[in-house]
C-alpha cells in the first residue's frame, strides 16, 4: 500500500467521523425532495434549525466549495479527497449543506476570469451561503441561439446603463445577484461584442416576473433591466470577451446538470422509490427490463463523470465533451422519471398522493434536456467540435 | 486495501502500450487480413500469433517467474481493445486470458502450462456451454470415474480456438445434474486425446469455432485443474478475466466501426454536399460517439477492478460486457445504415464488424445474462 493510498485511507475515516458528528441526525437518510435543499441567500428561510446547524458546520470547514481555495472559504481538498468527501456523504445519507449556482457556475467562473477584488468580494459569499445568484443568459430572442443577446449595457462613464429582458431567469424573484450576458458592443460580430456582467438585483430598474411552470410551480422568471445603473466594477473579464466566460461557465454548468446535482435533477434513486412503494413492481418484466437497462446505464455513465474529472484533474481538461455528459446524463434523467412514473401507477399521477411530489419532479425532468443548452445543441457540438463533422 | 480513488484514465505506460499495439495491429492485422483469412478457409493465423508472443502479448497475465510480463486486466482489455479495431482474429482471449487466468492460480502444478502460455507455444480453448446460451451450471457431460482416471462424455457446442488449440479446458460433471453449480470439475487435456472428435464450424465472423464431441475421453486427477467438484470455482478468475477483455474487444470494434463511418460521412456527397453535413447524421454519429464514451468508462474500470480486487469484480465484469454487447450492436447497425448500399457489399469491410460484434455479444453471457446480474447486485 503506497503512502498516497494510506493517506486517503485516513482522509476517508476522517470525513466520515466528522459528518456523523456534524450532520444533525434528523437530516440523515431524508429523501432529498426540493424541501430539503437549501439555497442560501438574503431572502432565505430555513425550514428547520438543523439545516441551519449543518450548513454553519459546513462552512466552517470548508465543505460547501470542497475544492475551492481555503482564502475564499473553501477546504482546497485535491480530487481524490473530494471524492471520497461526496462519496461518505452518499453512504452515510448526508444531504448537501448548501446548493448554489454560485457553487456551480459563477464560482468557478470568477476563479478562472475574476479580478482579485471581485474574487474577494464575491467567492465568501457564495460559500457562506449569503448570496444567492442566479444566470441571465437567456432572453425572448436568445435561447439555443445564444449569442444573439440584446440585452445592452452603454458606457456612461461611471457607470454601465443596463436596458433590456432576460427569460427563463430560474429563481430570479429569490436571488440577491445576477450574472449577465450583456451587448456591449452592436457593431461587432455577434460573438465578440457580448460582456460579462455582475448585478445587484436590488438595484432600482431590475424587476422579476414569475412564470408558471407545467409542474405547478414557478422557479423561473422573466427580469427586465429599465435603466439600471451598475459599477464600472461590476465587469468580468475583458470588456467584448464575455463569450469566453460564458462558454466557459456553461461547461461547469453542463457537467453539473449532466451529473445530476440535486437541487436540479431531483434525487430519488431508481432503488430508493422501488423500496417505497407496495407491492413488487419488478415482478412485471418490462418493467423490470426497463430498471436493469437503466442500472446499467446509470452505472457506466457514473464512471463516465469520474473518468472526465480525472482528465480535468490531469489537465488535460473536457473541453466540448461537457456536451456529452449534458447530453447523456439529462436523458438518462428523464428516463429515470419515466420508469418511477411507471412504476408509482395511478399513485403518481396526483400531485399530493402517498407518492406526492414525484410528479411534479417528473415534469421537471423534462426541462433537463432543454435548460442548459437543449440535447439537440449538445448532439451539435459533439459532431462539429468533437467529431469535425463539416458544417451545413 | 480497496483504493475507490484510483483513476479510469490510462497510464503513461497504458497509453504507450495502446499505441504501440495500434501500430503494430494496423500494420499486421488488418481487415483485409481477415479477408484474406476467410477467402483461404484460414481460422487461426500462426504467424501473427507467433508476433503476438514476441511482444509479450500471450504472456500479459502470465507472472513474470513462469516468463510472462503481467501487465495486469487493464493491460490486457487495452490490446483487446485494440485487437477489436481491426477485427484481429487470434486466440489471444482462449489463451492469453482465460487459460492464463485460469492456470495462474492452479498452483505450482500449472508453472509450464503458463511458460508454454507466454512463450507462444501452447494455444487453449474453453469447452463449455452445450447449449446456445452461456449457462455454466447448465453443463450435462460426465466426467465418470474410474479408480484413478475419468472418462469423458457428451458434446460441447460452441468452443471458441476449438479446432486449432493443443489444449482444452473442459468443464464437466462429476456430481449431481444438469442445473447444479456444484458437481462440476475443470480438466486440463491434450487436444490430440483419443475419443476427442472436433468438428469445426463455420460461424458469421470466419474465426475458429468449433463443436467438441467426447467420446470416453480419458483424463487422470492430474488433469484437474482447482478442486474436483468445484470446477466452477476454478473456472471462476478466467471466465471474468475473459468476459472483461471481450468486452473491451467488442469496444474496440466498436470504435473501430464508428470511425470508418466518420470517415465515409466526410467523404460521400450527396444533393452537392457530403453528406456528414446532414444533421440528422450528425446526430446519429454523435450519439454513437457518447454511447462508446460511456462503454469505455465501464471497460477500463473491469480492467480497473480485476487488477485491484479480482474477488469482487464481478458487477464491473457484467456492467462492461453488458455495456459492450449493446455498443457493439449500434456501432455496426448504425454504421451499416449511414454507408447505404455499399455496406451490404461483402466488398466493403464494415460487414465483418458486424458478424463479429454478434458473435462477441453471445460468447461469455448475453446483455441479458449479465444485466440480471447487475440487478441482483443491486437488490432487485
Ligand atoms: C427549467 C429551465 C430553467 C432555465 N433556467 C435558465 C436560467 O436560469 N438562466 C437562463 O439564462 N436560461 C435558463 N433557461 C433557458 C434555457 O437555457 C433555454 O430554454 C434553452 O437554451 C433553449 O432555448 P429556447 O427555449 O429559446 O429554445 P429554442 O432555442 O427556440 O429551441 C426550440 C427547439 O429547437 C431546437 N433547435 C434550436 N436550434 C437548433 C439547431 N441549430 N439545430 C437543431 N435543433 C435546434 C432546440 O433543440 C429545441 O428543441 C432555463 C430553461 C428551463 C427549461
Amino acid at each position: 500500500m503506497s503512502d498516497a493510498t494510506e493517506d486517503l485511507a485516513a482522509f476517508r475515516a476522517d470525513i466520515a467521523a466528522w459528518i456523523s458528528a456534524n450532520c444533525p441526525a434528523p437530516l440523515l437518510g431524508r429523501p432529498m425532495d426540493e424541501n430539503a435543499i437549501v439555497w442560501g441567500g438574503r431572502k432565505w428561510t430555513f425550514t428547520d434549525d438543523n439545516q441551519r446547524l449543518w450548513l454553519e458546520r459546513a462552512v466552517a470547514r470548508g465543505l460547501t466549495a470542497p475544492r475551492w481555495p481555503v482564502e475564499y472559504g473553501g477546504a482546497a481538498l485535491s480530487r481524490a479527497q473530494e471524492k471520497i468527501y461526496r462519496e461518505e456523504m452518499e453512504r452515510l445519507g448526508a444531504p448537501p449543506p448548501l446548493e448554489s449556482f454560485g457553487l456551480w457556475m459563477l464560482g468557478p467562473a470568477l476563479l478562472e476570469f475574476g479580478n482579485a477584488e471581485q474574487k474577494a468580494e464575491h467567492l465568501p459569499k457564495i460559500t457562506r451561503g449569503e448570496i444567492r445568484w442566479c444566470q441571465g443568459y437567456s432572453e425572448p430572442g436568445a435561447g439555443s441561439d445564444l449569442a444573439n443577446v440584446q440585452t445592452r449595457a452603454e458606457d456612461m462613464g461611471d457607470h454601465w446603463l443596463v436596458n433590456g429582458q432576460k427569460i427563463w431567469t430560474s429563481y430570479a424573484d429569490r436571488a440577491d445577484w445576477i450574472f449577465a450576458l450583456v451587448r456591449t458592443d452592436r457593431d461587432a460580430p455577434k460573438h465578440k461584442g457580448i460582456s460579462f456582467l455582475l448585478m445587484d438585483m436590488e438595484t432600482p430598474g431590475i424587476t422579476t416576473r414569475p412564470i408558471r411552470l407545467i409542474s405547478g410551480k414557478s422557479p423561473f422568471c422573466e427580469t427586465f433591466f429599465d435603466n439600471v445603473k451598475v459599477p464600472k466594477t461590476n465587469l468580468v473579464g475583458e470588456l467584448n470577451r464575455g463569450w469566453d466566460i460564458a462558454k466557459y461557465l456553461l461547461t461547469h454548468e453542463r457537467e453539473m446538470i449532466g451529473g445530476g446535482a440535486r437541487g436540479l435533477l431531483g434525487g430519488r434513486s431508481v432503488s430508493q422509490i422501488l423500496a417505497s412503494q407496495e407491492g413488487d413492481v419488478m415482478a412485471d418484466p418490462v418493467l423490470r427490463a426497463e430498471a436493469m437497462q437503466l442500472e446499467v446505464d446509470a452505472l457506466a455513465f457514473g464512471l463516465t463523470m469520474e473518468r472526465y474529472k480525472d482528465q480535468a484533474e490531469a489537465g488535460r481538461g473536457v473541453g466540448n465533451a461537457s456536451a456529452m455528459l449534458k447530453y447523456y446524463g439529462t436523458e438518462l434523467n428523464k428516463r429515470r422519471y419515466e420508469l418511477l412514473m411507471a412504476t408509482a401507477g395511478s399513485e403518481g399521477v396526483e400531485w399530493d398522493g402517498t407518492q406526492g411530489g414525484l410528479a411534479p419532479e417528473w415534469l421537471r425532468t423534462k426541462a433537463n434536456s432543454i435548460e442548459g443548452g437543449t440535447t439537440e445543441v449538445m448532439l451539435d457540438i459533439i459532431a462539429k467540435r468533437v467529431l469535425e463533422m463539416p458544417n451545413q | 486495501m480497496n483504493d475507490m480513488t484510483q483513476s479510469l484514465l490510462d497510464t503513461e505506460d497504458e497509453v504507450m502500450l495502446r499505441d504501440a499495439a495500434r501500430g503494430f495491429l494496423t500494420d499486421a492485422s488488418p481487415v483485409s487480413g481477415l479477408r484474406a483469412n476467410r477467402d483461404a478457409g484460414r481460422a487461426h493465423d500462426p504467424a501473427l500469433w507467433a508476433e503476438m508472443a514476441q511482444m509479450g502479448w500471450t504472456g500479459v497475465l502470465v507472472p513474470e517467474a513462469a516468463g510472462g510480463a503481467d501487465m495486469g486486466h487493464r493491460a490486457a482489455g487495452i490490446l483487446a481493445e485494440e485487437m477489436g479495431r481491426t477485427l484481429a482474429a487470434s486466440p489471444f482471449l482462449s489463451t492469453a486470458v482465460i487459460a492464463a487466468s485460469v492456470l495462474r492460480d492452479a498452483g505450482p502444478r500449472a508453472h509450464g502450462a503458463l511458460q508454454a502460455i507466454a512463450a507462444g507455444e501452447a494455444t487453449y480453448a474453453l469447452a463449455l456451454d452445450e447449449g446456445p446460451k452461456f449457462a455454466p451450471a447448465a453443463t450435462a457431460m460426465q466426467a465418470e470415474r474410474q479408480g484413478n482416471a475419468f472418462r469423458l462424455s457428451g458434446a460441447k457446442a460452441f468452443v471458441a480456438d476449438g479446432t486449432t488449440a493443443a489444449r482444452i479446458l473442459v468443464l464437466a460433471r462429476t456430481s449431481g445434474a444438469a442445473g447444479d453449480a456444484d458437481g462440476l470439475t475443470l480438466f486440463d487435456i491434450d487436444a490430440a486425446r483419443a475419443g476427442l472428435d472436433r468438428q469445426a464450424l463455420s460461424t458469421i465472423d470466419s474465426r475458429d469455432h468449433a463443436r467438441l464431441v467426447f467420446d470416453a475421453v480419458e483424463a487422470t486427477g492430474d488433469d484437474i485443474i482447482g478442486d474436483l467438484d468445484n470446477g466452477l470455482a476454478a473456472l471462476r478468475p478466467g471466465l471474468q478475466a475473459g468476459q472483461a477483455a471481450l468486452a473491451a474487444e467488442l469496444t474496440g470494434l466498436a470504435g473501430g466501426a464508428a470511425a470508418i463511418t466518420l470517415g465515409y460521412l466526410k467523404d460521400r456527397r450527396q444533393f452537392d454536399r457530403t453528406i456528414g453535413s446532414f444533421q440528422a447524421l450528425q446526430h446519429r454519429a454523435a450519439h454513437l460517439w457518447s454511447e462508446i464514451e460511456v462503454t469505455a468508462s465501464a471497460i477500463a474500470n473491469a480492467g480497473r477492478r480485476l487488477d485491484a480486487t479480482p474477488a469482487d469484480a464481478s458487477l464491473a465484469v457484467s456492467l462492461a460486457k453488458a455495456r459492450a454487447a449493446q455498443t457493439a450492436k449500434l456501432a455496426v447497425s448504425e454504421a451499416v445504415q449511414m454507408h447505404g448500399g455499399i455496406g451490404m457489399t461483402d466488398a466493403h469491410d464494415i460487414g465483418f464488424f458486424m458478424k463479429r460484434a454478434r458473435v462477441g455479444a453471445e460468447w461469455l453471457g448475453d446483455y441479458g445474462h449479465h444485466a440480471a446480474i447487475i440487478a441482483a447486485a443491486r437488490g432487485f
